[in-house]
Parts: structure tokens; sequence; C-alpha cells
């Protein structure tokens, strides 16, 4: 893809930011805090120009204009209005008249949510838990399947009994607690070796970023590309 | 001060100085890895590569700059392989600047294999709502973009002739890096419609998913740089993550040789305290 002289500027300026930001390893200075308050600045701009022409332009604007019998004009006033409503919440003395749209949103969301969350995260999960005990075996290559689904299921109840404080967490309740603690630390731990991963990952992704586009960009700025 | 104390007071910028080495060398030589596939990419790979050819795929982007260096090369490697098998791609968004990163990759793509905007790929763009948004697709595609990205009604674009709701998608792939993302997929378009749903999340949030997998909610995943590194070995096409994984090793290499360092530093020096205490 060719390259302009304007974008390069562009790529030669992200690449001086993100070097910007980097020099906060050595110690904090004012390098990086001219990036840091570059950032929050143009991000809260950015997001305004972009909410209003991707969320309120379409939502409202547009969908007004080509509203054409009651219902569609019924769509565009209802969400308006609990917007407005929500907006009450900047004036002190009527700042209680948010809650109702709120309400609207926390009940809609409750509403919609509960049956989907119920079947995909609880229902459909208790059944992977315990499908494979209806085949289990242990001879002809099903020794892994079948020794993992065991494990699987004691983890399971182990890390509920530790999360259940109804009952005091002692003798071999406490034990099977404890189990619980060892699953949870294990979860932790996996858990951590993909964060590791995904940070290095964006660490690549910025030299990646200053090896090629911004190197071609500063060949390009001096002429040499 | 002895060598140990030295080391367990060790400045941390000698240890950014040699993680930033231990990411810029191999980067610099560009080799890229062929990594050992893992099932559960190789899933992902084999439902989109069992389609038949001209299948209509739905691809979610639902990310932004902040995560591209993982996610990104997801989707460039499962781009190129609709292409590949020839099937028809329609982007989307349920995050703001999504479908402006599908746009980039297509500007490279469609131009190099001859693809007509309408026909073989079409963007929707970005519609806020999250869960709602899916579950209006199910109804109809032009419930929530009843317009494309640039504005054209979707009776004007060929692709969508014989696909008017989600169901008519042979697979979903939701490229996610949080909330919304590939769990609404999974939700909606897999548990409800009962459409196939694969895709790629962030490292960070990769372990939450594999229970998904694991009952058959989700077709298969994409985990970090590794994931797309792996799919890029899949279509035999190496991209930034087959690169990328050469400093990712040496990276994690030095994170753990510091893990035994420091643990054992801290170990043996403790001891000692406690040994002189005695005495």
């Amino acid at each position: 893809m060719t390259m302009t002289f304007a974008g390069a500027i562009g790529i030669f300026l992200a690449g001086a930011l993100t070097l910007a930001i980097f020099s906060f390893l050595y110690k904090d200075n004012p390098v990086y805090k001219f990036a840091e308050h570059l950032f929050v600045g143009t991000s809260a701009g950015y997001w305004f120009v972009y909410n209003y022409f991707n969320v309120f332009k379409p939502n409202v604007e547009v969908a007004w204009k080509e509203a054409v019998g009651f219902w569609d004009y019924f769509h565009v006033v209802i969400p308006v209005l609990l917007g407005i409503l929500m907006l009450m919440r900047l004036i002190p003395s009527v700042s209680w008249i948010s809650r109702w749209a709120m309400a609207f949103s926390v009940g809609m969301t409750v509403g919609l949510n509960t049956i989907t969350e119920l079947e995909t995260n609880i229902l459909k999960q208790i059944g992977a838990t315990l499908s494979p005990f209806a085949s289990l075996h242990f001879n002809n290559g099903g020794l892994g399947a079948s020794v993992n689904a065991i494990i699987i299921l004691l983890a399971v109840l182990a890390a509920l009994v530790y999360f259940f404080f109804s009952k005091e967490h002692t003798g071999g309740y406490g034990h099977i607690a404890k189990v619980g603690i060892w699953v949870l630390m294990i979860t932790f731990g996996a858990s951590f070796g993909y964060t590791v991963m995904a940070r290095i990952s964006l660490l690549i992704g910025r030299v990646q970023f200053l090896q090629t586009d911004w190197w071609v960009a500063i060949k390009h700025i001096i002429g040499l590309g | 001060m002895t060598f140990l104390e030295k080391l367990d007071r060790l400045d941390r910028r000698i240890i950014f100085l040699i993680i930033g080495i231990a990411v810029f060398v191999p980067l610099l030589f560009r080799v890229p890895i062929k990594v050992v596939q893992s099932p559960i990419v190789q899933d992902i790979y084999e439902g989109i590569q069992a389609l038949p050819e001209g299948s209509t795929i739905m691809l979610s982007f639902d990310y932004d700059p902040s995560t591209l260096a993982e996610l990104q090369p997801m989707a460039e490697a499962v781009v190129k392989h609709c292409i590949q098998k020839k099937h028809r791609m329609v982007f989307m968004g349920l995050w703001p600047q999504g479908p402006k990163l599908a746009q980039g990759i297509m500007d490279e793509m469609a131009p190099r294999y001859n693809l007509q905007y309408g026909v073989d790929y079409v963007n929707l763009g970005y519609k806020t709502g999250g869960i709602v948004v899916i579950s209006s697709l199910g109804s109809s595609i032009a419930d929530p973009f009843p317009t494309d990205m640039n504005g054209t009604p979707l009776r004007e674009l060929p692709i969508f002739d014989n696909v008017k709701t989600l169901r008519d998608f042979a697979y979903v792939v939701s490229l996610s890096a949080g909330d919304p993302g590939i769990k609404h997929w999974v939700m909606i378009a897999k548990d409800r419609f009962k459409v196939p749903v694969g895709g790629g999340v962030t490292a960070v949030s990769a372990p939450a998913f594999y229970a998904y997998y694991n009952s058959g909610q989700l077709e298969g995943l994409m985990g970090g740089l590794r994931g797309a590194a792996e799919y890029e070995t899949l279509i035999d096409t190496p991209g930034t993550a087959s690169y990328g994984m050469n400093a990712q090793n040496w990276a994690h290499l030095m994170i753990i040789l510091f893990i035994i360092i420091g643990n054992t530093t801290m170990l043996v020096l403790k001891r000692r305290k406690e040994k002189s205490r005695v005495r």
C-alpha cells in the first residue's frame, strides 16, 4: 500500500508517542506525562464524536427522518426520553428522576438475560460436567477422558464447597474446602500464564509496529522510501 | 553485600531491558515459527474448512485497537481461510471500532483476491446494544442493520439474497476482547438459534472460554497470539503471529528464569536470615 506524506507523519507521531509511553519504564518524566494527557484528551474527543456518528445520529436523527408511522416515532421518542431522564442526574434537585431510566435499563437487562444466562452458563455447563459419566469407560482409549471427567467433577464440587459459607470450614468439610482453594489456585495460575502471554503479545505488537510501519514512515519522511 | 543480596535488590529496569531485548532481537530476524496445533484451534479451522464452498459466514469484530496485536492476526488468518474456501463474508462489530479494523483488512485483501463488495463480502458496521443486536439478527438482519456501513440498503446487496436472518449463516466467528463479545454470540447464536459459533479471544480471557468449548457450545477457539499462530500454520500462511511467536518464546523463557531466580534467591536469603537469628 502506498503511503502519503500526511499518513507518514501520523505513523511517525504514533511511534514517537509509543516510545514516550515506554519511557515510563525508566522513570516518570514530562515526556511520558505529555503522552498520557494527550491520550486522555484525544480519547475523550474521539469517543464523543464517534458516539455521535455511530449511536446518536443513526438511532435518533436518521431514524426520526425516516420514520413513517406511529411505531417508528415511538421507537425513537421513548429511548430519547429515557436518555434525557438519565441526564437528570446532573441536576441535583431532580436527580431522582434518573432512577426511572436506570430502573428500566436494569429491569430490561435482567429480563433479557435471566433465561439465557441460566441456559448457557448454568444448565449447559452442569450438563457438560455430568454427561461424560453416561459413557464412562476405562478401556479402549477411554481412560484419559474418564479420569478427566472425574477430576473435573471433583474439582467443581470442591470449589463449590469452598464458596458455601453457611457451614463452618472445619473437619472433613474443611479439607474439601481446602481442595477447593487448590482448584482455584490452579485456575488463577493458568489465567496468570495466559495474562503474561497477553502482555508480551501487546509488546510484540508495538515492536512490530516500530520495526515495520514506523521505520517505513521515517524513511518516507526523510525521502529514502 | 553478597551476590544473592544484590540479585534480591536488582533494579527492575534491568528486567525491563532484558525482556525488551528478548522481544526486539528475535523480531529483527523475522523467522516464522510453525506452532503445534491444539485440538481447540484445529476444530475451528475444520469447521470452516468443512462448509460447502460459497457458504456465508458472519465475522463479528468485537474488539478495538488496544487488543489489535492479538486479535488482528486471528482476523487476518480467518479471512484468508474464508477467501481460500470461496466463502462469502459478512462483517460487523459489537464494538465501535471493530468494523473499521475489518475494513482495514478488506482494503488490502479485496483487490489482491479480486473480491467484489456486496457479492463476496459486505461490512454492516457497528450497532450499539450488544446481546440485543444479536437477538435482533435472529428475527431479521435488516432490523438492526437496515443499511451497510456505507448506507446502502441490504436489499441492494446480492450477498443478502438468500441470507435474511442469523439462522441463514453457516458459521459465526467472533473475535472478542470482552463484553459484548463471543460469550453473547454463544448465548444467542448458538444456544438459541443453533448456528455454529467459533472465534478468538485475548489470552487474558481464554481460560474462561474453555468451558464453552468442552460443553460443545463453542466449536473452536483461538487464544491470544499463540492461537493466531496456530491458525496461520493451519492455513499455511505465516503472518505477524507466526513471526511474533519467536519473540514470545524468548520472553517466556526469560520470565520463567526470573521466576526461578527470584524465588530461589528469596528462599536462600530467608533461610540464611533464620539461621543467623538462631545463632
